[in-house]
């Protein structure tokens, strides 16, 4: 069933939208958001505890957007990401022992300790980084799509941002220029509801942010940012629409962070209450896929507790690799500055 | 005059609700500086003292929470315009430094525009490359201008309200590392003016002239100092836009040196302007090249242990004004 919005803006699909759905492709999308979840929760608790430096954005509650999306990318596409970015990272392709390694400001990370948490990503693998300045990545992703259609290469590139971020200039410009253009891209809005402490409601006039995609004669979709599968659907239909040469889509995944702005507890001043943040809990994007795949008999519950316990043993043992690591030695402090 | 220990937020926090009392034309907006009270406390209290009205949450919208205050103020408010981050000033630029600075000239004086930004700069916190920059030679660069860096409470509180009581565009950075530093604040309303610079400390063998939470260091460097029988005078320039350049001048040719510390980058650093405006002023009286204490050029790094041996400390202020004076 598919709904519309008053601007005639389509809900992604909902029901049916699965059926086509296979054992491998739930193991990989299950895997995927686990892979984020426990990341994201070792990591938030190394740095409450003091054993690692900096702060943190974490991504607890989003990971089917990520993980939805990047099933259908490949390496060669490019990605820009956001200061809540490790579950891109990871989504894309980046592995525990560099992430962490990263976070531990170490020469092993994928920054070799320079960026830290705002800046991480695996540059092999198509990130063009994780980005501090809100809205930073969004004109840098359409200069990446912009490379793919000059190149004619067939690559896409995906730029991930939040609600808040939908309000900065650098947003507008970026998305009429690739509409303009048809440049190859997908921009994939993550709709937690909140900028910081500044509920939707107090930030933007509008409900539903893919009704800004009107404004530049793009498609706009909604979709269950909670639900793994339909976020896979729509970022396959973006896909085929950017390859085709047809331009953007403008995707808002409706989904909510289970932590705070930054870090894991709440900080100071309370500006949502619990109730809604169990509400979203309950529609948890990892047990909803579990629900599936053993209704439908493709995964057994064993099978998923293992990729559970199979992905935390290889987080200990990353962040073990991160902890041994050399750190970086300040007599190299201006190396990279400049391209030799 | 009663005076107690605050810290150095909660100082400019007593200066933003009393000047906001005084003046009615005063308001404040930026993100999550209503609700919140902003991410550093700057702003706690506000909302509930001066209603939402006077104190408003924005969008992420720099260039337009900017470009509303050069409106407001170019019809007479007095906005304070908050860009959390000193680096966020790269978003907001355009109106800064194109619009807000040269409305007075370029309209032949016709209009004034008696706007405050506030942000906070600096490092030590792990918050890399984009969130811990010192960007005030940038901004001292413009003309029309006026760039304000407390290093105490004290100043905390008596430049927020001097830079909103100024009639022209002014920029407080604030220093995220010196939230919590205690020092002494008079109860009452006061406003330091723009461009008094502060004698910290008297001394008779070298001047250090300290911005920001460099004074801090400066100061802990001046201590070691003294049991080794090197005299330091510490001058804090206080705004580093204008510059009281008689002050360091006057210093200069008492001590006859110079050693400049600062957080930000040392290449065109606001060390090279002060460096030059004491060759121009005290040549004749220098007993040493004036020297510098500042970051290398590069972004800044992540990495504790890098970015501890990026920001200048007082060891490293020590071992140059040892240099300076020839014991080193
Ligand atoms: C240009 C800029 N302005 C402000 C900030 C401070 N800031 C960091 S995250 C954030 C909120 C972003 O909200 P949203 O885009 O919805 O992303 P979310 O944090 O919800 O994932 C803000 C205001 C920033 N990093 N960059
Ligand atoms: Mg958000």
């Amino acid at each position: 069933m598919t709904q519309t919005t008053a601007l005639g803006v389509q809900y992604g699909p909902r029901e049916g939208y699965a059926d086509d759905v296979t054992r491998e492709l739930v193991l990989e999308l299950h895997r995927g958001m686990v892979r984020i979840r426990l990341f994201e929760e070792h990591a938030g608790k190394l740095v409450e505890s003091g054993d690692m430096p900096g702060f943190l954005h974490l991504y607890v509650g989003e990971e089917a957007v990520a993980t939805g999306v990047m099933s259908v990318l490949t390496d060669a596409d490019q990605m820009t990401s956001t200061h809540r970015g490790h579950g891109h990272a990871i989504a894309k392709g980046a592995q525990f022992r560099p992430m962490f390694a990263e976070l531990y400001g170490k020469t092993t990370g994928y920054c070799k300790g320079r960026g830290g948490s705002m800046h991480i990503g695996d540059t092999n693998k198509g990130m063009l980084g994780a980005n501090a300045i809100v809205g930073g990545g969004i004109p840098i992703a359409v200069g990446a799509a912009f490379a793919s259609q000059y190149r004619g290469d067939g690559t896409v590139a995906a730029s991930f941002f939040g609600d808040g971020a939908t309000n900065i200039g650098a947003f507008h410009e970026a998305v009429n220029m690739a509409a303009v253009w048809d440049l190859p891209i997908l921009f994939i809005c993550e709709n937690n509801g909140y900028a910081e402490f500044t509920a939707q409601g107090n930030h933007m006039k509008l409900e539903d942010i893919a009704e800004r995609a009107a404004s530049y004669g793009i498609p706009g979709v909604v979709v269950d940012g909670m639900d793994v599968l339909a976020v896979r659907a729509v970022a396959v239909a973006a896909v085929e629409r950017a390859k085709a040469g047809h331009g953007p889509t403008l995707i808002e995944a409706k989904t909510y962070r289970y932590f705070d702005h930054q870090g894991i507890k709440g900080m100071r001043i309370p500006y949502r209450d619990a109730a809604e943040v169990e509400a979203w809990r309950e529609r948890d994007a990892i047990k909803l896929l579990e629900v599936i795949g053993t209704e439908r008999d493709l995964v057994s519950a064993k099978e998923f507790a293992d990729i559970w316990s199979q992905t935390e043993a290889e987080i200990l043992e990353a962040i073990e690799f991160a902890r041994n690591s050399p750190e970086p030695d300040p007599a190299d402090i201006l190396d990279d500055v400049y391209t030799v | 005059m009663t005076t107690r220990e605050l810290t150095y937020v909660k100082a400019f926090n007593e200066g933003l609700h009393q000047v906001m009392a005084a003046d009615p034309d005063v308001f404040l907006i930026g993100e999550d500086v209503a609700g919140y009270g902003g991410v550093f406390h700057m702003f706690d209290g506000l909302l509930t003292e001066f209603g939402p009205k006077r104190v408003k949450d924005t969008p992420i919208a720099e260039q337009a929470i900017i470009g509303l205050g050069v409106g407001a103020a170019a019809r007479g408010l007095r906005p304070v315009c908050d860009l959390m981050f000193m680096d966020f000033v790269g978003v907001a630029m355009d109106q800064i430094f194109n619009q807000a600075a040269k409305m007075k000239y370029m309209f032949g004086g016709g209009v004034s525009v008696p706007l405050t930004i506030t942000t906070a700069g600096g490092g030590g916190m792990s918050a890399a490359a984009q969130h811990s920059q010192s960007l005030e030679a940038w901004l001292a660069h413009i003309p029309g201008l006026k760039v304000a860096m407390p290093a105490s409470a004290y100043d905390a509180k008596g430049l927020i309200v001097g830079a909103i009581r100024d009639d022209n565009p002014t920029i407080v950075v604030m220093n995220k590392k010196m939230l919590g530093m205690k020092g002494p604040v008079p109860e009452e309303l006061y406003a330091i003016p723009m461009g008094q610079a502060n004698v910290v400390r008297e001394g008779s063998d070298v001047t250090i002239v300290a911005i920001a939470r460099m004074v801090v260091e400066a100061t802990k460097a001046a201590a070691t100092l003294e049991a080794e029988g090197i005299s330091v005078e510490i001058i804090d320039p206080r705004t580093v836009q204008p510059l009281d350049t008689d002050t360091i001048v006057t210093s200069v040719k008492k001590t006859n040196r110079a050693v400049i510390v600062h957080e930000a980058v040392e290449f065109g650093g606001i060390g090279a302007e002060i460096s030059s405006q004491i060759q121009e002023a005290a040549f004749d009286y220098l007993d040493a090249p004036v020297a510098r204490v500042a970051a290398p050029f590069s972004p800044s790094p992540y990495s504790p242990i890098l970015e501890n041996a990026y920001m200048p400390d007082a060891a490293r202020i020590a071992a140059r004004v040892r240099a300076v004076v020839g014991r080193g």
